[in-house]
């Protein structure tokens, strides 16, 4: 039987946004030229949180994007096809601007290799940062996040669960064990 | 000489007096000697135990194709012999298309003397209506019959030409030949890969009509009665050729019929898949089609069951629906299945099949056999009808494999065939 | 966790897919429409994939349709076509085939004369094998294009009318069209000369319509086929000429109709035949987005068979 604890509740998730979100601005040297990239399925959500955050902080629209990396697995041999692909949405160029990739768990760090690929056929940004709410160690790859919601280590097999309101009726973090 | 045979303890079926009973069969000097209880052979004869087993004459099949000359890799006369033997025939029709064809003397001595060097069953070649199959000139029906044939016929191919029909089935007559056609109006059928119907829509194949067959068998029967020629209408495939068969008849027409256990089997569903093994033509038709050819067959409507024995390379069949071959194997297969789909449903007593497939035939080509009456060829058949077996094809006597049948259960078995006083087929000593 | 349900090792045709599996193609096709528009139209899905394009009749459309899908896929693609091959040499399709293994390739886009020769081929050998059309039997993907095309147009495929109309009897795409049209509940109904329309169609589901005129009145969509030309010579038919004027889908024809019609043709198209030049350019005619939707389709097929895994999960949270 897996049991569930949490790791952020709905205020925690709340207060971690609120503070990615000026960190974002600080580390992006202002909302010049920035653009926000949600990776399917919940960096969606978050991204369009943080760009809501950035524009109420700077008092301009930030646009946001949605990234489906699935066509850049390097998994297809091991677990086959996804059966769902999300969206992918690019709003408008990004040659010279600052790319926000945003995703909810950073574990391996396969996905957000996919990414940068996916990202480097729509364009050459000038940077490219990356936000994830929760970085739970287990790096397979040289990537690290530039803003950070929480980190916590977790033990290979756990999972872990970020559930957000727009698809799953509440925010927060869960620590899965099996 | 040959060791007298003493066949002892049988259930003794003999169609062509009526006869069903325990008794001993003795064989001597190529002939039946007699038929009787308490028979004591001669020193020195060979004995076979039939206790439990069906005695009964030698199956004989008017519809084989042996392929030699010119396709011996499919078959030859000897092997496709040695099949009938194993299938418990003890005599076999070869059809003519061959290479060259049976349409002349030679072509005909020659696959006498190759059934005479194999030894096995009788083979009675059946020579050409047309030379060289080509439906225009008619093949010398006295050389042929003096030669061997039993019977003329271009099967394979329908005679389309319907004044050509006619003086077959008039000329014909002086020497008392059957013409046995194959009936397909090709303009109808023509290019067809299967039985048209919902089978075929769906797989895209290019059906052959029932009425193909239907209009040659409707012409064939009106060129009978217009000559009083003697017609034998092979492989019939559909529910409208039997009621064609069936009034002329009541007609009193000169007409006979036969059946295929396949068609006596299956339906269109199995070439599903594209199963090339399901290939042949007339085509597997549809489950109505199958009962009213079971009817016939029962009611006498169609005489004789045939098998069209057709060999084809394993790879010939190898391939596309539409580019794969016609035909399949029937010899090996024939009596397990009649048995099968036949007896044990209780359509047809084993003396009722045996009368269809050994002294019914025997009759219509007028060949000695299909009977046990003293002085009879002893062409003899012993025979299980109970055992259950599984089609194996590479079991197969036949240099083909080409069966639908293969892994299929079913009962009934030729244990031992004699022909000619000699035993051919021993299944416990094969 | 979603289970998606799977294709199999081939895409022999629609007859034995479920709702499910055609459902989940085009979905798939829906997200795959989006790659054709970006700035680079290639994805590395199936880097690394070799696919030979096995083409045993000529084809344009086709065979361009699945080679854009396949190179936007990042696959290695050779094109096998049966002139200058061994094929006519008199080659059998099972020897190709094997010859094609040994090559150790991993998928195979077959379009051949003969009914069955997709099937046929992916029994023998282990790569996967897509039908690209076998004779008159199916042609899957021009299938399942025209339902994605209707899906855009629709919003739905349950309770649509779709006429098919002309040549059913030759037609593999008219046989995937019927599958595909009524698993996902639309109504379908044929219309053409009984020359070429089989006796017993309306064992599959669907209903003869004998004149064109109450088809389109009966119709939302038609989908129109080609007539092959040598129809005429074999007899099924007296004239084009005649077939226009009994049987053409004309722009007089769908005014009297007067409702919006969504007109459909898999190409290529006989202009003042089967279909007359002012519809085929006409407001009712999706032909060009059918041709767009042909590649996201293929692209669709190609990624779902690739993977081959019989069950995979979607596998939530993170990564």
């Amino acid at each position: 039987m897996p049991t569930r604890s949490n790791l952020l509740d709905e205020r925690a998730v709340t207060r971690a946004l609120t503070r990615m979100a000026s960190e974002l601005v600080e580390h992006a040297e202002g909302p010049e030229g920035l653009v926000l990239v949600g990776i399917q399925r919940r960096g969606v959500q978050l991204a369009a949180r943080l760009a809501q955050q950035v524009e109420q902080l700077e008092g301009r629209a930030i646009p946001c994007g949605a990234l489906d990396i699935t066509l850049y697995r390097d998994d297809l041999q091991a677990i086959g096809p996804r059966p769902r692909i999300g969206e992918t949405r690019i709003p408008g160029d990004l040659d010279g601007r600052t790319v926000v990739i945003v995703d909810d768990v950073l574990y391996t760090g396969r996905t957000i290799r996919a990414a940068l690929d996916e990202l480097a056929d729509f364009g050459r940004p000038r940077r490219i940062l990356l936000c994830v709410l929760v970085d739970r160690g287990g790096r397979e790859l040289p990537i690290q996040p530039d803003i950070v919601g929480v980190t916590q280590p977790i033990a290979r097999g756990d999972r872990v669960d970020v559930m957000v309101r727009e698809l799953d009726g509440r925010d927060a973090v869960e620590l899965v064990r099996e | 000489m040959t060791r007298p045979i003493l066949i002892k303890g049988g259930r003794v079926i003999d169609p062509s007096r009526r006869s069903d009973g325990i008794a001993d069969v003795y064989l001597a000097e190529g002939r039946v000697a007699s038929v009787g209880h308490g028979i004591v052979g001669e020193d020195g004869c060979q004995v076979i135990d039939a206790t439990g087993k069906v005695v009964a004459p030698g199956l004989i099949d008017l519809h084989v194709h042996l392929r030699e000359p010119g396709f011996e890799d499919l078959e030859t006369v000897a092997t496709g012999a040695m099949a009938a033997a194993a299938g418990g025939f003890t005599a076999v029709c070869a059809m003519p298309n061959t290479d060259p064809p049976q349409d002349n003397q030679g072509t005909i001595g020659f696959v006498i003397s190759q059934a005479q060097k194999a030894g096995k069953a009788r083979v009675y070649p059946v020579g050409t209506i047309s030379l060289g199959q080509k439906g225009e000139k008619l093949s010398e029906f006295g050389e042929l019959m003096s030669a061997g044939a039993v019977a003329v016929s271009d099967d394979g191919k329908p005679i389309m030409n319907s004044h050509l029909m006619r003086t077959a089935l008039e000329y014909a007559k002086t020497f008392g030949l059957p013409i046995a056609d194959h009936c397909e109006e090709i303009t109808l059928a023509h290019a067809g890969a299967m039985h048209e119907g919902i089978v075929a829509t769906r797989l895209g194949l290019k059906g052959i009509p029932a009425a193909a067959e239907e209009i040659h068998v409707a012409r064939d029967i009106i060129l009978s009665e217009l000559t009083g020629g003697q017609i034998h209408l092979c492989h019939m495939s559909t529910r409208g050729s039997v009621a064609l068969i069936r009034r002329a008849k009541d007609m009193g027409l000169n007409v006979s019929a036969e059946v295929t256990p396949h068609h006596l089997t299956l339906t269109h569903h199995a070439c599903e898949g594209y199963n090339t093994n399901a290939k042949m033509n007339p085509p597997l038709r549809e489950e109505a089609d199958v009962e009213a050819l079971q009817q016939a067959l029962k009611d006498g409507t169609i005489d004789v069951i045939a098998t069209d024995h057709a060999p084809h390379h394993y790879d010939a069949k190898e391939r596309e629906f539409d580019e794969a071959p016609n035909g399949i194997l029937g010899l090996e297969t024939a009596f397990g299945l009649a048995v099968s789909q036949l007896v044990r449903p209780g359509l047809l007593s084993l003396s009722d099949l045996l009368y269809r497939m050994s002294t019914r035939p025997a009759q219509l080509f007028k060949l000695p056999g299909g009977s046990l009456a003293t002085n009879a060829p002893a062409d003899v058949v012993i025979l299980d009808p109970d055992v259950e077996w599984t089609v194996d094809p590479r079991a197969f006597f036949s240099k083909s494999r080409n069966t639908p049948f293969g892994g299929r259960t079913v009962r009934g078995r030729a244990e031992v065939t004699i022909v000619r006083g000699r035993v051919v087929h021993d299944r416990a000593g094969a | 966790m979603t289970k998606a349900p799977a294709l199999g090792k081939d895409l022999v045709g629609l007859e034995h897919l479920s709702a499910e599996q055609i459902r989940l193609i085009l979905e798939t096709a829906e997200a795959f429409k989006e790659v054709s528009e970006r700035p680079i139209k290639k994805v590395p899905a199936l880097r690394g994939k070799t696919i030979v394009n096995l083409f045993f009749e000529a084809s344009t459309r086709t065979r361009t349709s699945f080679e854009f899908a396949e190179k936007r896929l990042s696959a290695d693609t050779v094109n096998v076509a049966s002139s200058g091959s061994s094929v006519s040499k008199g080659e059998t399709l099972v020897d190709t085939a094997r010859n094609l293994e040994a090559m150790r390739i991993d998928m195979v886009v077959i379009r051949h004369p003969s009914s069955g020769s997709a099937e046929f081929l992916g029994n023998r050998i282990r790569s996967n094998v897509i039908n690209a059309g076998d004779g008159k039997h199916e042609h899957p993907t021009q299938g399942l294009l025209d339902l994605l095309t209707l899906r855009d147009k629709f919003g739905k495929l349950e309770g649509l009318k779709v006429a098919i109309c002309g040549d059913v009897t030759h037609s593999r795409v008219a046989r995937s069209n019927i599958w595909g049209l009524r698993k996902l509940g639309a109504q379908v109904a044929v219309c053409g000369p009984a020359s070429l329309v089989p006796r017993d169609i309306a064992a599959l589901g669907v209903e003869v319509i004998p004149h064109i005129d109450d088809a389109i009145r009966w119709a939302d969509a038609l989908n129109v086929l080609r007539l092959q030309l040598e129809r005429m010579t074999s007899g099924f038919i007296p004239s084009l000429r005649e077939y226009n004027r009994v049987f053409g889908v004309t722009r007089e024809r769908l005014e009297r109709a007067q409702k919006d019609l969504v007109v459909m043709h898999p190409g290529p198209m006989n202009r003042g035949v089967e279909i007359d030049s002012d519809v085929a350019d006409g407001p009712f005619s999706v032909i060009l987005p059918q041709v767009t939707n042909g590649v996201a389709v293929r692209m669709a097929v190609l990624y779902l068979l690739a993977g081959g895994g019989p069950d995979w999960q979607h596998q939530g949270g993170g990564e």
